[in-house]
Order: C-alpha cells, then structure tokens, then sequence
C-alpha cells in the first residue's frame, strides 16, 4: 500500500488501501494525505432513497452510461451493518453484474458499521481514494434511507433522490429531511401504476418549497424531476446529461466550492469532537462515568451538576 | 477486532442460492460482512470481486456438479491477482474423492449438506487468522 502504486492503478493496491481506510487504520490516513492533492477531480454524485425504491439498478444503469461515453466509475454502495451482531449482508453487486470484467469499472461494498446517517463514517474517505485513484466518476449509495439519512449531501457533490411510484401520499414528499437534499429527483420503475401521480407529487412538493430554497442551498438550481425505466436504460441518457449541466451549474456559479468549503467545514467539526472525545475519554479512566452513573442512579447529584463536576476534575492530555 | 470479510458467491449454472443465502446469514449473524453476488457468476466475476472488495475468504456454492471445472479457475484466477492467500471454501454436493481433490488444489474446506453451522464459521475464522475468535 503505497501512492505510487494507487496511482499507477494497481486495484489489489487501490483495494486493501480502501480496507485499511474502512478500518481506521494510521498508514491509510499517511496515504490519503500524500494523495489529498490528487483528489477533488472526480464528479462524486450520491444516490439515495428507500429500500427496494431501485438505487443499485439505477446506479447500474449510469455505470454503464458513462462508460459508454468513455469516463471510468467508481461505485461505494453501503448497506446497514446488524445492530446485534456488527455483521452485514452487502448485495449491491447483485444488480451491478452488468459492469463485471470492465477494468474501467470498480465497485466497493461496505457496511454501515453503526452510522445511522446512511453511510459509514468512512465513506467520504473512500470516496476522496477513488477520487485520488482517477476515477473519473465517482458514485455514493446510500442503504436504503427513509427521512432523515441525509450525510450522502456531505459526501457528494450532486445528490440524487429516489422515488419509486406507489409509496406514500403527497404529504410524505413535504416531510423535512430528504426532499430537501436533492439536487435531481428521479421517479423509477416509471412504466409501473402511479408513475405519474408521483412525478405530480414531487413536482407540487417543488414548488411549495422553491421559496424556501432560494434562499438555501443552491440558487438558481431547478431540481428537475426525472423518470426513468432503468432495465431497458429509457431515461437513462437524460439523468446522465442533467447530473453533468448540474455539475457545470455549481462549476460556474461557484455554488460548488462554497458548498465544498461547507461540507469540509461540517467533517473537520465532527472529527475534531470524535478526537477532542477520545482524549478526554483518556484523561477520565474506563470506570469514572460508571461510578457517576451510580451516583445519579441514588440521586445523590443531577445530571448537570454531574457534568460539571467531570469537566472540572478531567485532566486532557496533550496526546491521545 | 475487526469485521471479517467474506464473499459468498455462486459460480456456474444452477439456479439454487438458498444454501448461499443461508451460508451468507450465518456468517453476518456471526458479526462477518458478507458480500453476496447473486446467481450465474464466471469465475472470472469472482476473482474481481474477491479483488475489489479486497475481502478475507471466499466461499463457493455450486450445486451443479461442475466444481473440478469452476474451483481451480477461481483459484487460480485469485492467484494472478495477488490473492493467493485469500483461504477458498466450497460448499455443495461434492463426493467424496472430489472434495480429496478440491482440497488438494489448495481449497480450505469443502462442505456437504449437514454441516453445522458453527463448523463453517469456526472454519473461516480459523483459516482467515482470527483462530479462537469469540
């Protein structure tokens, strides 16, 4: 596991650094950090929506539709790890067989490890390897989201929000959460019963929350609202030309740095607390909480007041 | 410890994937991730996903009697790729003398009908280094 070999693109090479990644290993971060100037050249576009809404078969089908246009891809699909055993099924390859023996094509699977956001906590730097390996197109799948599973808006450039017909009444799409992450709604399985009535939903939804979003995310964006039939590919060649005119939309505007700067924003914040934690975790000793635990539990103190007094009596080393 | 990483796959032509698919739970419920590629694999599909899912073991469920023809392919396939140490299990209806066989080709275990579960998670444990894990 060196750079030079990701970067003469050795997959045995590429695929134990993604390993080592997913484990937290010290060395992959050294790696990820002599690559990071490589990085932030591929279009990374994430792909979300409910179980059995279709995100594998379609992610499949813009596979094959960039390869046609000559980019290489790059696919991360996430499933839920068991929230009893830590173990997972990962079958997102079961619908991406299309793409096996195309060398400019390379699928990952991982396990959710506990996250509850939709991802693992190590998908954005797998994605920022792939990235730094020369990927050209880079795309995120979410395990199958519900309302709130929004972090692939903070590991991708341009999201993608799935609906297949027949899920839901019109009040679902005004929800909070993931409506509101979409840069481009695709409504599939579009040749199934109550296609349309799913496009009228989303499109109502649209425009009951354009005044909300013009303020928001991204101005001057319209999120269209796209069906497609991924087996037969009808629709396909349109979702692939709008995620390319929303690409050159945050290229131009210059929504797409400052969302950058945004995302980054968000994740040295999250990693900067996990660290702050496991160094404060230190100073405090494996029994100390549960010992105030049992205080709490008798009454003997409140919970703030227990805060507090922690706080005051924690010695943070300097190193973790 | 880590989470293992195990690809189930079934190369070959029979349509059968329930005991894949039991394998596959077993293996998750004993805290492994699983990556399961579905029906109808060419040995060449399972070389690259063991290689970009970068995983730990393999196992191979074949039902379809062609296991002297489809194993050794795999194996040897893995072997070009850098993979030569990944352990490969198959499970199956696979004879006697043939499981002899596989096993000399370098397979880790071979399992019949009937085995008890525990047997093939301690067998990829032991094989993938994790001997006397939990």
């Amino acid at each position: 596991m060196n750079p030079e070999q990701i970067l003469a693109g050795d997959r045995r090479a590429l695929a134990r650094w993604l390993t080592a990644l997913e484990d937290e290993r010290p060395e992959a971060q050294e790696v990820l950090a002599a690559l990071f100037a490589q990085t932030g050249r591929a279009q990374i576009t994430g792909v979300t929506g409910a179980p059995g809404s279709g995100k594998s078969t379609l992610v499949a089908a813009l596979a094959r539709g960039w390869r046609a246009r000559g980019q290489t891809v790059a696919v991360l699909a996430v499933d839920p790890s068991s929230p009893f055993s830590g173990g997972a099924i990962l079958g997102d390859r079961v619908r991406m067989q299309a793409l096996a023996g195309d060398p400019g094509v390379f699928i990952r699977s991982m396990a959710s490890r506990g996250a509850l956001g939709g991802l693992a906590a190590t998908t954005a730097d797998l994605a920022r390897a792939l990235d730094a390996a020369g990927f050209e197109q880079v795309v995120i799948e979410t395990v199958g989201a519900g309302q709130s599973e929004i972090d692939v808006a903070r590991a991708a450039q341009t999201t993608i929000v799935i609906e297949a017909p027949g899920l839901g009444d019109d009040i679902q799409a005004i929800k909070a959460g993931i409506l509101e992450i979409a840069d481009l709604l695709v409504v599939t399985k579009s040749d199934q019963p109550g296609a349309e009535a799913t496009v009228r939903a989303l499109r109502a939804a649209l425009e009951l929350e354009s005044a909300a979003r013009s303020a928001g995310v991204a101005p001057g964006w319209a999120v269209p609202v796209l069906t497609t039939i991924a087996p037969t590919s009808a629709g396909i060649g349109e979702v692939l030309d709008t995620l390319a005119a929303h690409q050159a939309f945050l290229r131009s505007s210059g929504a797409g740095s400052g969302r950058e700067v945004k995302r980054l924003q968000r994740e040295l914040e999250l990693r900067l607390r996990q660290r702050v934690w496991q160094r404060f975790a230190l100073g405090l000793g494996s029994d100390v909480l549960a010992e105030w635990a049992g205080r709490i539990h008798r009454r003997e103190i409140d919970l703030e007041s227990a805060v507090k007094s922690v706080l005051a009596s924690t010695h943070i080393p300097e190193h973790e | 410890m880590r989470a293992l990483r195990v690809l189930i796959a079934k190369p070959g032509l029979d349509g059968h994937d329930r005991g894949a698919k039991v394998i596959a739970r077993a293996l998750r419920d004993a805290g492994m991730e699983v990556i399961y590629t579905g029906l109808r694999q060419t040995p060449e599909m399972v070389a690259e996903a063991a290689l970009q899912e970068d995983v730990d073991a393999v196992g191979l469920s074949i039902l379809s009697g062609a296991h002297l023809a489809l194993t050794p392919r795999v194996i040897e396939l893995m072997r070009a790729n850098g993979q030569g140490d990944v352990p490969v299990f198959v499970g199956g209806i696979i004879p006697d003398d043939d499981a002899t066989a596989l096993r000399e080709l370098g397979v880790a275990a071979v399992f019949g009908p009937g085995t008890p579960m525990t047997d093939v998670v301690n067998a990829v444990r032991a094989a993938a280094g994790q001997v006397g894990a939990g």
